[in-house]
């Protein structure tokens, strides 16, 4: 028994500002104080507040440490492990109260935020089964083999109105249906964890910090649909997760958890990761499978859809990584429990990646319903800098800009499709004033021309004549007649590509014209850019009056292209100049001016 | 993605040599071979010339003609030698609305190559990535496996300093 254990963020976000050597100095400093014996270190998944990593948290104080540093280390064992005293100026500053610490769930970034899929997260040690077990783990799979019917459990799933949360949102008990009707000598169950969405993040979180619920809801499907293969399809650029997940199905094997006769109830499966190597196109079913099996990841036509023929022509059952977070739970508070959280058709709770222009960026999980004004302003904390909200992106290269107007609106599957966005796999991106519409729907669009498959000529060529369009129009070349031009395109690729990469390809597009058409306009009439981003439509220059000659800009600028001599006005060259503005933000008396 | 022919040499050495026949030897046989085949083949040689893809079509019993649309499909895959330090830019959503695209555009400048590219000593290369998670740290690079985040484009002067 340890009187204390201190937790301390092992996610992707936390390791990359130095998670690893905080671990590293603490069980050092702890050893060199004797207190290995007492106090245990645990490196866990995500805490979510990524904004404030690394973070760390002690109990049973519950103090909450964030953006700890490793020379503070020395003072976190000697006064609180030690002495008993809370480090009160490293606390997050939100948690201290007069003379206590306010414990987490009171804090405006968890408040209002519900842990299903997340539930396990930043609580106990991914690397250890037992302690996912000490957590119920593995108890719904105990529960659907010795009590329950394949029927049932499907029934089950069925009746929670559980919805796809890779962003299909297509009802997963009926998918599991369709596979459980399906007659064949072999069937798989697969996991797609090829997130591609950039700036989502919350599948990743899952297999980094709880990866046997995974391993335990596939055993789980793959019970009711009647196999005894799963396949995760995981990305290769997440090598934190693979590694997790990899060590986890080893130590399921050992205890009997996967593998032959699971429990004793002669109930067979095991699973095998395939590592993806970088194709947005591969998140979509057909060709994550087509992927399986080795050969490039192109999409086909549905029907046949892959409850009939899947991985190796196999009826397959694949679900995203956060579906699956949620099966074990389901199965122990059963279908009642799960509907009274979120909204009649979209029951539940969905994670979302919050980042961009805000306070607290990380992974936020709340209730279906949750309206987008509590997620940015009250768990987000709103917008740095004094800035003014703009616009809300929701998911993905798939989906849409939310403007303003919408911040109300409760958020589910239906209300974002009817707004011309949609709920995606869940990153959630923040723009300020400083962000340009136009710009940020050309950078979408560039991003699905790079990874359109090239298979169907409507998403291959269509998506790189919009682009080219929005480029034109981002440097002051476009007409009016272009943003007619780019709507009928946009509905045609729509209508006519053959998968969900092409289909929405258009929706940024879209959206930006319906919501910010202004903007468009702005920069083809006035060639002018009002967020101050196109770069052709920008110029920095020195206002000879102020400028003292303090020469800082000049060591600033990255390109040398700013000259003078110390005490004269300076001068950009045009020519040089890289427009990235860093001259603007060191400038101490306002002299340099973007135009 | 950048993927042309790459202009310098081909060089195996007998251990690679050995490494890639055992893991082409394991892998025969087996349902969708080809991409896990050339993972482990760039994880040996660093990058997949026109040499190895033959090995690995040889070695599977698939025509290179499979095996060169699998490798020029996918963008982990490159054709390409890389740095000695991997220079890659964070280009997703959340690091793009705070300025990474400024970094990108630096970096090229700084170092004289284009995405995709290696510095003709070898030093150096660049490559703009699609989101590594650390959202929080926006906007993010790596160099190899060290992380450099909440970064402006002066910062970048000293960061590569550390490498010369």
């Amino acid at each position: 028994m340890y009187r204390s254990h201190v937790l301390v963020c092992g996610g992707t976000g936390c390791t990359s500002s130095g998670s690893d050597r905080i671990v590293r100095a603490l069980e050092n400093n702890i050893r060199s104080v004797g207190l290995e014996d007492e106090v245990k270190v645990i490196r866990t998944g995500c805490f979510g507040l990524c904004a404030l990593g690394p973070i760390m948290i002690i109990y049973p104080e519950g103090a909450f440490y964030s953006r700890v540093q490793v020379d503070d280390i020395p003072e976190i064992v000697e006064e609180h492990l030690l002495k008993g005293r809370v480090v009160r100026r490293l606390l997050y500053q939100e948690t201290v109260q007069e003379d206590t610490v306010k414990s987490l769930d009171q804090t405006d970034f968890y408040k209002k935020q519900m842990r299903v899929a997340l539930k396990n997260c930043g609580v106990i040690d991914p690397e250890n089964i037992n302690e996912y077990i000490a957590y119920e783990g593995y108890e719904a799979l105990g529960k659907v083999l010795t009590e329950m019917t394949p029927e049932e459990v499907i029934k089950t799933v069925k009746d929670s109105g559980l919805r796809g949360r890779g962003g299909g949102g297509f009802l997963t008990g009926q998918k599991w249906a369709f596979g459980a009707a399906e007659k064949a000598d072999q069937k798989y169950v697969a996991c797609n964890a090829d997130e591609g969405d950039p700036g989502a993040f919350m599948d990743r979180s899952i297999l980094e910090g709880d990866p046997h619920v995974i391993i335990e809801a596939m055993a789980i499907a793959g019970y009711a649909i009647g196999a005894n293969q799963g396949f995760v399809y995981i990305r290769a650029e997440y090598p934190i997760a693979v590694q997790r997940l990899q060590h986890a199905i080893d130590q399921a094997r050992e205890l009997g958890l996967l593998g032959k006769d699971i429990l004793g109830t002669g109930f067979d499966f095991d699973i095998e990761l395939r590592l993806g190597a970088g194709a947005f196109v591969c998140g979509e079913e057909t060709a994550l499978m087509t992927s399986i099996d080795g050969k490039r990841g192109e999409p086909r036509p549905r029907p046949p859809y892959p409850t009939t023929s899947g991985i190796f022509g196999k009826p397959t059952v694949l679900n995203n990584v956060e579906t699956y977070a949620n099966i074990p739970q389901i199965i122990l508070k059963g279908a009642d429990w799960f509907r009274s959280i979120g909204t009649e058709k979209s029951p539940g709770t969905k994670v979302f990646a919050l980042g961009g222009k805000i306070h607290n960026t990380g992974l936020v999980e709340v209730p279906m319903g949750t309206t987008l004004r509590e997620i940015v302003e009250e768990i987000g904390g709103g917008i740095p800098n004094g800035k003014q909200f703009k616009a809300a992106q929701t998911g993905g290269p798939s989906g849409g800009c939310i403007p303003a107007e919408y911040l109300d609106i409760p958020i589910d599957y239906d209300s974002l499709t009817a707004i011309g966005s949609m709920m995606g796999s869940g990153g959630l991106i923040v723009m300020d004033e400083d962000t340009c519409m136009v710009d940020i729907a050309k950078f979408y669009l560039e991003f699905t021309v790079d990874e359109s498959c090239g298979k169907c000529t409507p998403c291959r060529v269509g998506t790189k004549r919009l682009y080219e369009m929005l480029d034109k129009i981002s440097k002051g070349q476009g007409t009016m007649e272009d943003l007619d031009k780019m709507e009928e395109l946009c509905y045609y690729i729509k209508e006519n590509s053959l998968c969900g990469l092409g289909q929405s390809a258009p929706n940024p597009v879209l959206s930006t014209l319906k919501y910010f058409r202004d903007e468009y306009v702005a920069h083809i009439k006035d060639k002018r850019c009002p967020a101050g981003v196109c770069k052709e439509l920008l110029h920095y220059v020195i206002d000879p009056a102020k400028c003292r000659g303090c020469t800082l800009c000049a060591k600033t600028c990255p390109a040398d292209a700013i000259t003078g001599k110390v005490k004269e006005p300076h001068v950009i060259d045009p020519a040089k100049c890289l427009k990235c503005g860093a001259c603007l933000e060191k400038c101490r008396f306002g002299a340099i001016v973007r135009k | 993605m950048a993927n042309r022919k790459s202009a310098i040499a081909f060089q195996s050495t007998p251990e690679q040599e050995a490494r890639l026949t055992a893991v082409l030897e394991k892998l025969r046989g087996t349902q969708g071979a080809v991409m896990p085949a050339l993972q482990q083949a760039q994880e040996i040689y660093g990058y997949l010339p026109i040499e190895v893809q033959k090995r690995v079509a040889d070695g599977l019993g698939v025509p290179l003609e499979e095996v060169y649309g699998v490798s020029t499909f996918y963008s982990q895959f490159t054709l390409n030698p890389k740095g000695k330090y991997k220079v890659s830019v964070c280009l997703g959503t959340a690091c793009y609305v705070k300025g990474s695209g400024a970094i990108y555009d630096a970096l090229k400048e700084k170092l004289g190559i284009d995405g995709g590219e290696c510095t003709p000593d070898g030093k150096f290369s660049l490559d703009a990535c699609r989101c590594i998670g650390a959202c929080g740290l926006a906007p993010v690079i790596t160099i190899n496996d060290e992380v450099y985040g909440r970064l402006l484009p002066e910062d970048l002067d000293d960061i590569l300093a550390k490498y010369e």
